[in-house]
């Protein structure tokens, strides 16, 4: 029974997706502000600039833009940036991986941190010591990720200069992959001094992002814990004879991987979503950084289809979370 | 069992003072820390040294007085403009507050309405509001902000409006779930059976009770208006002109990292504060309010 | 011949200082070899506590006061944590009361008996899966080897509790502690349930200390009994002559407070208040004297 709910919100998806695109058409061309004044040099003749207006469709009823979009949309072709000169669709799946790994990483990272946080702090459970991991858990969740890319790049950047602070990779290493998965492929292919100088780059952007997702993570999986081990089978397990780290670790941790999952998996969108200003701090060639120069030069064709990318992102990552609880919970498997 | 209603809230003093008592050092220490941010922007003209708009391009980049070729004139430095850091750092302050007092209550105001017409009337109503919300999550909210100001342009409003466009939702959420399950209370039925209509039920009976999660809402609401305004003013589409904005300090000192490292180091100093204040606050008050919460 | 267990005096306190409270007040209780006794009392009378005090399993703020638990002879508070791990569900086991929550959700029924038999048996993964299908097969379930591969939400509570006492035996105890695992039963299982134990018990020799509160059960299949309230041993002795032959006047008045089939016109007549009254003023009463001191 709980595929037929996966199989629903698979048909919810191509609605919420229009319904996006939809309220972002209608915000940018409502809202005062054009993009056509912003481009013209000056001196341009009245003319050029109604010629220009025309070519990109914004001299037309609001509706009737929308249906040309969305048809050409469908067909995949998302126009043509305005500032940049390219097809939307190719700017967008040319840094698209970039911000992948990226995230991809941060994630990596923070699922890491925070487990070991969680099981440190449930080990000290009911001890003094608790209260340290649980203050430090707070204050790292407290700091949004944009911060800890500043405090980061200070403090490893500048003041002791361990990392890079900008771009992918070191403008003087040449770069020749036939994706742009740089990271998978010069894994991949044993390129390990690409793979060093790439994780170089992407080591302080990665940590940024990741450190609030890990105190999310370890808050929400120690509280998950605690609550397990409370449970009757992990108290029987005791009058077993078993020890207590074995309990937590074969009997408590499968338990309490669910909620966590369930409840954490959601804010990876947030990790996704905080690439935009960290890769900026960063000057991270990734989409994100893509969005910020498309918004403040008020490229509609980019800004619409960098938002629907994110979007898909969000929509495909919510419904892999659901699915992984799905794995992990039996109980749910059988309706 | 009936759950009354009206225990919540007001009652004599000598409740209030059992009530702050109950918030521990997280509300002393998210108070002063709140304080000071609201007193810096109050009182900004009293106490900072210089005016934030004024360029003195002789001492221009000068680090903190007590570091080696600092100066007592400017106790944190100056910026490349040599505008007084300390200065402009407090007027910041103004724009903080205001953002977020304005943006959270707005964004309060709004959400709790959705919030709890989905949660009361259910239905239909319930139905579209919540699809409403979900395509609305879907947005991510700092690329959302950035966009909504960068198109309606710089100035104070469109900050505001950014901030409450995206952050509606963070109320209507929980208010629609807390207001569902308040009605099914016992209390709630009995008041219907009274005959009270039902914005009498919720004016009377629900409302007192989402007091105490409202008010902590607000409070987390505040931190994260403070830090959409810095995210909109590190990036450039923030107030106008040349008021001061921690998050322009952060762009200004990101260019001169190297150089000048304190420029960008400062603001972030005030912005953490100012966020772990309104958190510790929130999570005080929510332990005033609501006595059942024990964590 | 050394008693399987052998509980003396045992104090049990829970809380500190001025907010402790006794649950055992001086408890004594001794069980041969093979022997059936029940623990009664009513709810708050402190069977559970002796029960996991013999299993070292009290809540984190009791403590035993006074007294000795020995399990053949072996002192089982002053012992060493990893000889009493090791004693712990293979010599000395626990049938737990609530079927539904006493196995864990996300493993297999199979998977959750070989690690039992792994760990004190040192079997083999394959040599633990064979012996987990034979116990299920002892305790009279179909198709064990189905129901080695199913997880616990896909049985019925009547088999997770026969799943629960296989795993109980499943190492050959000496003692085995049920801790009323008919009261979250229907009748009808309960019947089922008293008679796997029984056979149980016959075939693997232990002596099985049964808590519950439900008389009819002790009836059928305890052959002693000790009647607890307000942590103090009030009556015990053989079953039969016990139920025939009160002494205590709270026996008396637990056999007149239960229902019969054989006489069902009966009016049933609840414990007296005044009796339980007295009974809590006399326990209250020891432990002043007991805090006092000998004079």
């Amino acid at each position: 029974m709980r595929w037929g709910e996966i199989i629903r919100r698979l048909v919810l998806i191509p609605p919420t997706l229009v319904g996006v695109a939809v309220i972002v058409f209608v915000l940018l061309r409502v809202v005062p502000g054009d993009p056509i004044a912003m481009m013209i040099p000056p001196g341009a003749s009245p003319a050029d600039i109604d010629r220009l207006r025309a070519f990109y469709g914004l001299d037309q009823p609001i509706l009737q833009q929308f249906i040309t979009w969305f048809g050409q949309a469908l067909r995949g072709d998302f126009g043509r940036s305005i500032s940049v000169h390219q097809s939307v669709f190719e700017l967008v799946l040319a840094r698209l991986p970039a911000t992948l790994e990226l995230a991809a990483l941060a994630t990596l990272i923070a699922v890491v941190l925070g487990t070991i946080a969680a099981m440190i702090g449930i080990q000290l459970r009911g001890r003094r010591a608790e209260w340290v991991v649980d203050g430090g858990v707070g204050v790292f969740l407290a700091i949004p990720d944009f911060l800890w890319a500043l405090i980061l790049l200070l403090l490893f950047g500048v003041l002791i200069p361990l990392l890079p602070i900008s771009g992918r990779i070191d403008p003087q290493i040449d770069v020749n992959f036939h994706s742009n998965f740089y990271l998978v492929e010069s894994i991949l292919t044993g390129r390990f001094d690409i793979a060093n100088a790439l994780l170089h780059h992407m080591l302080l952007p990665a940590l940024a992002l990741a450190l609030p997702f890990a105190a999310l993570v370890a808050r929400i999986l120690k509280t998950s814990l605690a609550e397990a081990e409370d449970q009757d089978y992990a108290q029987i397990a005791r009058a077993r004879g078993f020890s207590r780290p074995a309990i937590l670790l074969r009997e408590v941790f499968p338990n309490a991987l669910i909620p966590t999952v369930a409840l954490g998996g959601v804010q990876i969108t947030l990790l996704l979503g905080g690439t935009v200003l960290v890769e900026r701090i960063f000057s991270y060639e990734g989409i994100g950084n893509m969005a910020i120069d498309a918004v403040i030069n008020r490229d509609f064709p980019l800004i619409q289809g960098l938002i629907l990318t994110f979007a898909v992102l969000f929509i495909a990552l919510n419904l892999g979370v659901d699915l992984v609880v799905t794995l992990l919970d039996p109980r749910l498997r059988h309706g | 069992m009936v759950d009354l209603a009206l225990d919540s809230a007001l009652g004599p003093p000598s409740r209030w003072i059992a009530g702050l008592k109950r918030g521990g050092p997280r509300l002393w220490v998210g108070a002063a820390l709140v304080g000071v941010l609201v007193l810096a922007a109050l009182l900004a003209p009293l106490i900072a040294l210089h005016d934030p708009l004024e360029q003195d391009l002789m001492s221009a980049q000068l680090p903190p007085a007590w570091v080696v070729g600092g100066d007592l004139a400017y106790w944190l430095g100056t910026d490349s403009l040599g505008r007084c850091v300390l200065s402009r750092l407090i007027y910041s302050a103004r724009t903080a507050v205001a953002v977020a007092l304005i943006a959270a209550s707005l964004a309060a105001a709004i959400g709790i309405a959705f919030g709890l017409i989905a949660g009361s009337f259910g239905g239909w109503v319930d139905q579209a509001t919540s699809r409403l919300i979900d395509v609305w999550m879907a947005f991510p909210p700092v690329l959302l902000s950035i966009v909504l100001a960068a198109v309606i342009g710089a100035g104070l409003t469109s900050v505001i409006a950014a901030i409450v466009v995206v952050d509606w939702t963070r109320f209507a959420r929980v208010v629609r779930a807390e207001t569902m399950v308040q009605l099914q209370r016992d209390y709630a039925a009995a008041a219907r059976v009274i005959g009270l209509s039902r914005s009498g039920i919720l004016r009377l009976e629900i409302l007192p009770n989402l007091i105490p999660l409202v008010v902590t809402l607000l409070a987390v609401e505040m931190g994260i208006a403070i830090l959409v305004e810095v995210i909109l003013s590190f990036v450039g589409i923030s107030v106008a002109g040349d008021t001061p904005t921690w998050g322009g300090m952060i762009a200004e000192g990101r260019q001169i990292v190297y150089q000048a490292p304190w420029i960008m180091a400062l603001p972030i100093g005030c912005i953490i504060s100012s966020v772990i204040g309104f958190n510790l606050l929130g999570d005080g008050l929510r332990l005033v309010l609501d006595p059942v919460q024990r964590r | 011949m050394t008693a399987a267990l052998s509980v003396q005096g045992l104090q049990v306190a829970i809380g500190t200082g001025a907010s402790s409270a006794n649950v055992l007040r001086g408890v004594s209780l001794d069980l041969q070899r093979g022997e059936v006794r029940g623990l009664v009392g009513e709810s708050g009378a402190g069977k559970s506590m002796l029960g996991r005090a013999v299993l070292g399993l009290l809540p984190a703020n009791a403590v035993i006061a006074a007294g000795t638990i020995q399990f053949e002879g072996r002192d089982l508070v002053a012992m060493p944590e990893p000889e009493r791990r090791s004693l712990l569900g293979r010599r000395i086991a626990l049938i737990p009361q609530d079927p539904m929550t006493s196995l864990n959700p996300v493993k297999r029924v199979g998977a959750q008996i070989a690690i039992l038999l792994r760990h004190h048996l040192a079997l083999s993964k394959r040599g633990a899966l064979e012996r987990a299908a034979e116990l299920l097969a002892e305790v009279a379930i179909r198709e064990p080897r189905r129901v080695l591969e199913l997880y616990p939400h896909e049985i019925s509570g009547g088999m997770r509790q026969r799943v629960l006492i296989a795993m109980a035996f499943a190492c050959d105890p000496s003692l085995v502690i049920a801790d009323e695992p008919t009261t979250a039963l229907d009748v009808t299982v309960q019947r089922q349930v008293l008679q796997l134990v029984e056979r149980l018990r016959q075939r693997h020799g232990a002596a099985v200390l049964f808590i519950t509160h439900d008389l009819g059960v002790v009836a059928k299949i305890c052959r002693t009994m000790t009647v607890l309230h307000a942590g103090r041993v009030l009556e015990e002795g053989e079953t039969a002559e016990v139920l025939a032959k009160p002494r205590h006047p709270y026996t008396r008045a637990l056999l007149a407070a239960t229902p019969r089939a054989d006489r069902p016109a009966e009016a049933l007549r609840p414990v007296p208040p005044a009796l339980i009254e007295n009974l809590w003023s006399e326990a209250h009463r020891l432990d002043r004297l007991v805090v006092a001191g000998p004079a």
